[in-house]
């Protein structure tokens, strides 16, 4: 396993050698700081090295297949890059008089224009930062338009029990309190379970459509009109829309609030924890609530225009503007063809589903959206091997493993998403790869209960680092 | 695997409620519940004197794969709860019907419980 930067450190060694200065010395004495922050000393070929080291232990999409569930790890186009690079983009700073920036706002509302266009609302903002952000941005709104109406008896948010775990995460923290709604015998939202739930209390439902199961939810415009009759309003998560653009709209669905995640649905880059992008788009009746600074089009003159009834602002400036950026370019450059993208992520799903099922379990077995679900709760009981031993096996065959153990209503879950930028051979390469894990289960399943064999790391003890969590290195005292 | 004990009533979330006399019960969760959990990391414990109601959450487990809500078998008010499980909750996976979770003092009404006869066969029909 790497070092750590810190234990690379040796005393004097330096990557950067500093030019004399012309200014007098100061006397450390007169900060508050009495000593120098301790860094690693470590010279730039060193450094290099490590990093580059570190680097080529990662898997990526652009190293690999990724076919990680709920997560749209598609590839990235250099084009985006290449727009977001330009100068006019990537050296104005958001201080700047408005009279010289015309030409990003215009890019920005462009954007706003393209994800209504797609979604179905009315007005975006590109404010939040990531999903999660958003999601947290969009119950604020909720919470917000409730409170606007004098109607502080709805406290509760209806999450189905397929959910992302960020649901019920971003309602608490606005404030609300999370009922689950179980799903029905086809996966879907347990209607008769809905009915019983929705009251003059309900704030709104959370729904992601298609759902984590990767089906489509038949019964949406039902749950859509149970839930608006009750007072309630609905949330969409936009963390699958890759299974739908051109084909429906959440708006239309009768959704009233979207985030989405630029980095999933419109190529931005997923690593290194961001920048990640979570816009949110509205129907026109809840746009006062939008945080303030958000770019409307009503107020197309003022950066620091804060909304009737604003939630109040949510990131600085506009959010992450290039990662806003390369989104942009991912849709201008494919257009019309947006449809054909979420058409090819359907048929590259169903493609692996149907040459897995002969040989593996699906946990809801029908035509799938962009995405399905294994089980492999029999083979657990007949051979031991676990969904998480399949998924170890396949770190030395640079493919990314599924999602493994989600949704949780299905036991030793595995979720494949393959999306529609891999090639036929791709897939076949990861179909035949599943399988001859398979067959290697039945033949010898100690072999994948300690795999990985290749890898830097091998398996990593969970459990202690879940129960005892180190988070921070400890320096050897000297 | 996924034994049942006698003397225990259960819910179908799989969790328990043992009558230690006329007004105390104990509270845990089954067999079934710490198996298909996986490894239990953390216990998200609720505080003496907080209200428990039937067939609501009082309190989550975590495991490596994921939290989860525990609901009451019993109404009523915690009158301790089993703060060995701030430290260990590995307890919970070892041994689930010696460590309970809360002490309650309550009423006991067996309808909407299952006897032990009654969680085997459910768990059965679970297969």
């Amino acid at each position: 396993m790497a070092k750590l930067i810190f234990e690379l450190s040796a005393t004097g060694h330096r990557a950067v050698t500093f030019p004399s200065s012309s200014c007098q010395d100061v006397d450390f004495k007169d900060f508050e700081a009495q000593s120098l922050p301790d860094l690693p000393e470590i010279a730039e070929i060193d450094l290099v090295r490590h990093y580059i080291g570190l680097s080529r232990m990662a898997h990526g999409v652009d190293t690999g297949f990724y076919p990680l569930g709920s997560c749209t790890m598609k590839y990235n186009p250099k084009l985006n890059e290449d727009v977001a690079s330009l100068e006019g983009f990537a050296k104005t700073h958001p201080y700047q008089p408005s009279w010289s920036v015309q030409g990003n706002l215009k890019a920005m509302r462009h954007l706003q224009d393209a994800l209504s266009e797609i979604c179905g609302m009315d007005e975006f903002t590109l404010q939040p930062a990531a999903g999660a952000h958003g999601e947290f941005t969009g119950m604020l709104i909720i919470a917000a338009y409730h409170r606007a109406n004098n109607d502080a008896k709805r406290t509760k948010v209806i999450v189905p029990d397929a959910a992302h775990g960020t649901n019920p995460a971003s309602a608490v923290m606005a404030g609300f309190d999370v009922v689950t709604v179980k799903s029905d015998a086809n996966g879907g939202v347990d209607f008769e379970a809905l009915k019983s739930l929705v009251d003059e209390t309900t704030a709104a439902l959370m729904l992601t459509n298609p759902n984590t199961l990767g089906l489509f939810d038949p019964n949406i415009k039902a749950i859509a009109d149970l839930v608006h009759d009750a007072g309630g309003l609905l949330y969409y998560d936009g963390a699958n829309l890759n299974a739908i653009m051109g084909l429906s709209r959440p708006g239309d669905m009768g959704f009233d609030v979207v985030h989405l995640n630029l980095h999933k649905t419109f190529s931005t880059p997923h690593g290194g924890g961001g920048p990640g992008s979570g816009p949110v788009g509205v129907k026109k009746f809840l746009t006062p609530f939008l945080p303030k600074g958000s770019y409307l089009r009503e107020q197309p003159d003022s950066l620091s225009f804060a909304p009737t009834h604003s939630i109040g602002r949510m990131r600085s400036f506009h959010g992450n503007f290039l990662t806003t950026m390369r989104a942009l370019t991912y849709i201008l450059f494919n257009g019309k063809g947006l449809t054909e993208v979420s058409k090819v992520a359907i048929l590259n799903a169903n493609y692996m589903m149907h040459h897995l099922s002969d040989i593996f379990t699906v946990a809801y077995p029908q035509i799938c959206m962009h995405e399905f679900v294994l089980t492999l709760e029999k083979e657990k009981d007949i051979y031991h091997v676990s969904a998480k031993d399949l998924s170890k096996a396949m770190l030395d065959f640079n493919m990314h493993p599924p999602t493994m153990y989600f949704p949780q209503i299905v036991h030793e879950a595995l979720m494949i998403e393959p999306n529609e930028t891999e090639s036929k051979s791709t897939l076949d390469e990861a179909i035949a790869l599943f399988k001859m894990l398979y067959q290697k289960m039945i033949e010898d399943p100690s072999y994948l209960q300690n795999a990985p064999y290749t890898t830097p790391v091998k398996r990593v003890d969970d459990v202690l680092a879940a129960r005892v969590p180190i988070v921070k290195y400890q320096k050897e005292s000297k | 695997m996924n034994s049942v004990q006698e003397g225990y009533f259960y819910l179908k979330t799989h969790e328990w409620v043992k009558p230690v006399d006329e007004t105390t019960f104990l509270v845990g969760i089954s067999d079934f519940a710490q198996h298909a959990l996986g490894d239990i990391v953390y216990v998200a414990l609720p505080e003496v004197g907080d209200a428990v109601k039937f067939n609501e959450r009082f309190c989550d487990v975590e495991s490596v794969k994921a939290v989860s809500d525990v609901y009451s078998p019993i109404s009523g008010s915690i009158i301790e709860i089993n703060s060995a499980l701030e430290d260990s909750p590995e307890l919970l996976n070892q041994d689930p019907y010696a460590t309970w979770i809360i002490k309650v003092e309550g009423s006991f009404d067996v309808s909407g419980l299952l006897n032990a006869q009654d969680y085997t066969k459910f768990l059965e029909d679970l297969q």
